[in-house]
This record gives structure tokens, C-alpha cells and sequence, in this order.
């Protein structure tokens, strides 16, 4: 049988690398969506990272520079679509769209010498003894350090929703930003700070794509995962644990589908290649149609707020 | 002490005013960024927004395709417009573009290579019946379980993409060249062929269907009960809903309408500009109508004039690639900037800069 000549270690560790670029942009944009603000941008701001990325490690022959410009290209995006819902008032749908269309072609125009070269690499994470353990060894202990991170910042934004007081202030201001107004929390600086996360982890995870996953720049090359990561928090009903589960059984999905792929299933490709679409929306229905009309979104999500006073 | 006051009603002034306004700004910005890439500005932007229509040496080529590129535009544009005035999202307008594009084209490969009046005719029926069925699923999925129509419609588009190489490489190849992807053409088949109707107008059937859309749209929504309560469902959903609106009827009514209209654009463009089911088919026409609806304040009329717009900027964006060597992609970014400064600039039409002296109150 096909399946049969697939080692499982090998499918866990594929998949927690393809699960990584949209759990970072899912975690990014969890926290945004929390603040009550909907950033349709996603798809924009992983490109700009993934293309910024891309370029400042090929000129700097870093990968790790590159993630950190990768982090700052998501995040100006970012700081465009805060200046405009935030500051000008603008529909944040609208933005968001406008967002993607325009980091679509920015980084068309910016990468264009960039096609076809390879970046420097990205070395392995050496956990020593831990990666010689059988099955877990292969499956979790020989991954680079964005993976590790990645679930460290699930951590992290868990922790800090749930504990920090910061955290609490700014689930205040997406349940309830009038309330949060008069109890004297700045929502709008709240919501610029949030955004700003939010492009920098998307910028990261479209940098994963292009440093490491792929790995290659090419026009587009993000394919639609930006919108995976938005549907993935839907999935989530914005709680941070929820969100890995979700990008993990998404990278289990894509992984499988590649495997049929290589293994010569008679299926064409294109058919097998829409199998990620079809479960994100498949999934979609069933978180939503599962319990009732709230999900569970923060009160105030894509409600605009304007201080009358 | 600047600070900004709501509006009491939006300013009709700037509500008229900005689209134009966007439009320098995008101009002065696309500027700069030519300037950046080492081009003379003042040339790129004349090539761009001037030559494809005064130009002696391009503007016989050019003229015509003014109208066959805005023609898709307009015809996706007007049906997002109606569904964006009822906050209804469909931003998958490319992916009901594809399947009308498919469905039309698949009528025609059955029939081929029969002649028959008959065949233009239900092919233009299979290319909306595509693009509705395509927007009945965000439609149906949003009404029976809530799922949010923003993210199925986009996702959908990836779906119809990859059905549109499926198709290109497979059930629709052309038998008779072995090897190549891509249908037949069917600009040779001419029973299928959406031809132009007057010689070098570049005025086909799509150019047609879009003015016929425009003025329905533009009745619809001003005469007719629904354009009504499709206004009520945007700017008060919970009047709409005390005065008896289902919205789950306005949903499916509005992605049903820019579904079949984006079907239909698609089914236009491959039996005539475009000519065969191709992997490269899709040209981001869907998501630049979205521009478009947006830059023509969402009104028919407006719509016609932006849609015009970003017909010509494609044009001289071929041009400016051709003459100048920029890069193909900078015209992305001047639809992106030229819809930021459009979102950025309403903001006076909502509120009005106070100018307050000492202490806020």
C-alpha cells in the first residue's frame, strides 16, 4: 500500500514545519483580533515577510537577520493598516483587502532579481542526545529554531492573555472598547501595539516560507496560507492552544497530500493540491455551524471605535 | 488641539471629491516610486494614464483594448457593489470569474465542432450559471451554518485555480496538439466565437452585458424595492431585519448576482480576448474589480468611470513594461496604493477636522 511507505517520524517532523508559517501568522493575528480589530492583511504582511526575509538574508548571508528584517517588513505593513483604521477610520475590512492587493504587487516589484537564487541555510537546532531518542528523536528534536519558537510563543500569548495584566487590558479593549474607554485604557494605542505584533509574526511566518520551507522566492509564493492563518483563528475560537492544534492537523493535511503526491497516487495534482483549501473550508463550517451564533469572538471585532469625547 | 468630529451625515462634497483626489495622489506616489526604480516619472506616468488613448503611434492598438479590459472589470465590479452595500463580502469574484470561464467554455467543447446560433447563446447562459454556483457556496454555507463569507469565497478562488490548471491540463486539452496544456482556440470555433461587433472598437458581447448591468444595477437600486433593502440591510441591519428583510435571502440574492456577473465575465473573455482555457487564464480581474467597486463609491455610474480607469492602467502598464522595461508588477502596487489613499481620504467624509483651542472638553 501506498500510505504504508511513509515513516511516521518523518510525517510528524514534515509536519510541524508545514504547519509553522501559518501558526505563526495565526498566532500574530489571534492576538490583533483579540484587540477587536480584523486584519484581512495577512496574506499582505506574510508576503512582505516572506520577500523582506528573503532579501536581507541573501544580502546579509544570515538567515537570522533575515527573520528579524522579515519581522519589521510584516510589521510597516502593519503600521499602514493600524494609521488607516486607527487613525483614520477607515472600513478595516477594506484595509485589509487593500492590505494584500498591495503587498502582492510591492513585493512582486521588490523581489524580482531575487528569483531563483537559493538563500543561505538555516541550520538545524543541535538538541544533542534528545534527537538520537527513537521515533520522538526524528519527529521532534531535529527541527531549526523558528519551529521551537513558534510554539514558544503560543506559550507566551497564552500566558499573557490569560495572566498578564496587559493581556487582561487589551481582551478589555476587543470585548468591550467603550467600556475599556471609560476605565481609562488607551484602546487605540492598545490596538496599533496589537496590529504591530500581528504584521511581525505574519512577516515571520511568510520569512518560514521563504528561508526554510520552500526554499525559494517566487511572486506570490505565499498561495493563499494567509487566509488559512485568519480561517485557522476562527477554528482556534481565539484561544492560542486551539490555534496549534489546528495549524498542526493543517500541516498533517498538506504533508499527507504531498506524500500521495510523491507516491504516484492516480489522482492529478491539482486535485490533490486543493485538498488544504477544501478541509480549512470544510472546518470552517463545522466550528461554525457547531455552537450557535457567538464563537466566541471578542465582543468588539471589527467594530470601529471613536472617542467622542 | 486637533481632533476629529463624526459628521452628522457624510460630506456629499468629499464623497465625490475624493475618488479624483486618490487618483493625483496615486499618480504622485507612482511617480516617486518610478523615479525610484530609476525611471523618468513624467513619461511613465503619461504612458500610463495618457498615451494608451491620445498617443498617434499606440492608440490604434490600444483604444480597443481600453474597452475589453475595462469591460470585465465594470461587469464583476457592479455586482460586488450591490453585495458591498449590504455588507455582504464576496472578495472571490476571481474564482466565480474561472468558473464561469470554465462552464462557458466547456459548453462550446461539446459542441465543437458543430455550427448552430444556438451555441453563443447557452454558453453565455453555462458561463453566469457557473459563476452563481461557485457564489452559492459561501452563500449556502453562510446562511445554513453561519461560516463567514469572507474567508470561503477567497479560498475558493485557490479551489477554481487549481480546477482551471486540472481542466487546461486535462478534459479540456486540445486533442488534436498532444503535449501543450490549453484548450481549444476558440476564436477559431465560430459558433463559440465572441467576436468584436464593430470592427477595431474592441466592442464585444461583454462590452454589451456590462452596460446592460450597469443600467439594470443603477434602476435596481435606486426604483426597485430591492436595491431598497439591499441600502437598509448596509447602513441599519437591525431596521432591515424589524422591517421585514431576511437576510439570508439579501445573501444569497447579492452573492447570487456578483457570482453570476463575474461568471459571465470570465465566459466574455475566454471565447473572445482570451480564447482557450489556459493555466495562466486568470489575470486577477476579480480582485481588482474590487477596486473598482470601491473607487466608483460602489454607484453603477461611478463604477463605469473607475472601471475605465483600471482598464487603462493595465493597458499602460503593457506599455510602460514595453517601453520602459517596469516591471509588470508595478501596476499591482498602483491599484493597492491607489485604494489606500481612496480609504485614507474618506475620512473626511465621515468626520470634519476641529481645530480646538486650549482644553479638550
Amino acid at each position: 500500500m501506498i500510505l504504508g511507505s511513509i515513516n511516521p517520524a518523518v510525517l510528524l517532523a514534515a509536519l510541524m514545519v508545514a504547519a509553522t508559517p501559518i501558526l505563526l501568522a495565526a498566532i500574530g493575528e489571534l492576538v490583533v483580533e483579540k484587540a477587536g480589530v480584523l486584519n484581512l492583511g495577512v496574506e499582505g504582511m506574510m508576503i512582505m515577510g516572506a520577500c523582506i526575509g528573503f532579501i536581507v538574508a541573501v544580502n546579509t548571508g544570515s538567515p537570522f537577520i533575515g527573520f528579524i528584517g522579515a519581522a519589521l517588513g510584516g510589521m510597516a505593513l502593519a503600521l499602514l493598516f493600524a494609521l488607516l483604521t486607527q487613525a483614520l477610520m477607515t472600513n478595516q475590512v477594506a484595509s485589509g483587502l487593500a492590505l494584500t492587493l498591495f503587498g502582492l504587487g510591492l513585493t512582486a516589484l521588490l523581489g524580482q532579481r531575487y528569483v531563483g537564487i537559493t538563500p543561505p541555510r538555516t541550520p538545524k537546532l543541535d538538541l544533542g542526545p534528545l534527537s538520537d531518542i527513537p521515533f520522538l528523536g526524528r519527529a521532534l528534536f531535529t527541527h531549526d529554531i523558528v519551529v521551537y519558537l513558534s510554539i514558544v510563543l503560543v506559550a507566551a500569548v497564552w500566558w499573557f492573555l490569560k495572566y498578564s495584566r496587559a493581556g487582561m487590558i487589551l481582551r478589555a479593549v476587543g470585548e468591550n472598547h467603550d467600556a475599556a474607554h471609560a476605565l481609562g485604557y488607551h484602546v487605540k494605542r492598545v490596538r496599533v501595539l496589537a496590529i504591530m505584533f500581528g504584521g511581525a509574526c505574519a512577516g515571520l511566518g511568510g520569512a518560514y516560507l521563504s528561508l526554510i520551507r520552500v526554499p525559494q522566492w517566487t511572486e506570490g509564493m505565499t498561495v493563499g496560507a494567509g487566509w488559512i492563518a485568519l480561517a485557522l483563528v476562527v477554528f482556534a475560537s481565539w484561544r492560542p492552544w486551539r490555534a496549534l492544534a489546528g495549524a498542526y492537523l493543517f500541516g498533517g493535511v498538506v504533508v499527507l497530500q504531498l506524500n500521495l503526491q510523491a507516491a504516484g497516487v492516480r489522482i492529478p495534482v491539482e486535485y490533490l493540491s486543493m485538498s488544504p483549501y477544501l478541509i480549512t473550508i470544510l472546518v470552517l463550517v463545522i466550528i461554525s455551524s457547531g455552537k450557535g451564533r457567538s464563537l466566541d469572538a471578542p465582543g468588539s471585532l471589527n467594530r470601529p471605535f471613536h472617542a467622542s469625547s | 488641539m486637533i481632533r476629529l468630529e463624526k459628521r452628522k451625515e457624510p460630506s456629499k462634497f468629499w464623497g465625490i471629491a475624493n475618488p479624483f483626489l486618490a487618483v493625483a495622489l496615486t499618480m504622485l506616489a507612482g511617480g516617486i516610486m518610478f523615479a525610484a526604480l530609476g525611471k523618468d516619472p513624467v513619461v511613465a506616468i503619461r504612458l500610463i494614464f495618457f498615451d494608451p488613448i491620445f498617443s498617434e503611434t499606440f492608440g490604434s492598438y490600444s483604444r480597443p483594448q481600453l474597452l475589453i479590459k475595462s469591460a470585465p472589470l465594470i461587469l464583476i465590479a457592479v455586482g460586488l457593489a450591490i453585495g458591498f452595500k449590504a455588507g455582504i463580502w464576496n472578495i472571490g469574484a476571481e474564482g466565480q470569474y474561472i468558473m464561469g470561464a470554465l462552464f462557458g467554455a466547456g459548453v462550446a467543447l461539446a459542441f465543437f465542432p458543430q455550427p448552430g446560433w444556438y451555441i453563443f447563446p447557452l454558453m453565455v447562459i453555462a458561463g453566469a450559471f457557473g459563476g452563481f454556483l461557485w457564489a452559492m457556496i459561501p452563500a449556502i454555507l453562510k446562511t445554513r451554518f453561519n461560516t463567514n463569507e469572507i474567508l470561503v469565497s477567497l479560498l475558493l478562488v485557490y479551489v477554481a485555480e487549481r480546477i482551471l490548471a486540472a481542466m487546461a491540463l486535462g478534459l479540456m486539452r486540445n486533442p488534436d496538439i498532444p503535449g501543450f496544456p490549453g484548450s481549444r482556440d476558440l476564436r477559431r470555433y465560430e459558433a463559440a466565437h465572441n467576436a468584436e461587433l464593430f470592427a477595431n472598437t474592441g466592442i464585444h458581447w461583454g462590452v454589451v452585458a456590462a452596460l446592460v448591468a450597469v443600467i439594470l444595477a443603477y434602476v435596481m437600486m435606486t426604483r426597485h424595492m430591492l436595491g431598497f433593502h439591499v441600502q437598509l440591510a448596509g447602513q441599519a441591519p437591525r431596521a432591515a431585519r424589524f422591517g421585514g428583510v431576511s437576510p439570508a435571502r439579501l445573501v444569497v440574492i447579492c452573492l447570487g448576482i456578483s457570482g453570476a456577473l463575474a461568471g459571465l465575465a470570465g465566459m466574455f473573455e475566454v471565447s473572445g480576448p482570451g480564447g482557450q482555457v489556459r493555466i495562466e487564464f486568470a489575470s486577477g480581474y476579480g480582485f481588482t474589480a474590487i477596486i473598482v467597486a470601491f473607487l466608483g463609491r460602489l454607484n453603477p455610474v461611478g463604477i463605469v468611470l473607475a472601471g475605465l480607469l483600471l482598464g487603462l492602467t493595465y493597458i499602460g502598464g503593457e506599455l510602460s513594461q514595453m517601453m520602459l522595461q517596469i516591471p509588470g508588477a508595478a501596476i499591482q502596487v498602483f491599484q493597492g496604493m491607489l485604494l489606500f489613499f481612496l480609504l485614507a481620504l474618506d475620512f473626511q467624509t465621515n468626520y470634519r477636522i476641529r481645530l480646538t483651542q486650549g482644553e479638550r472638553a
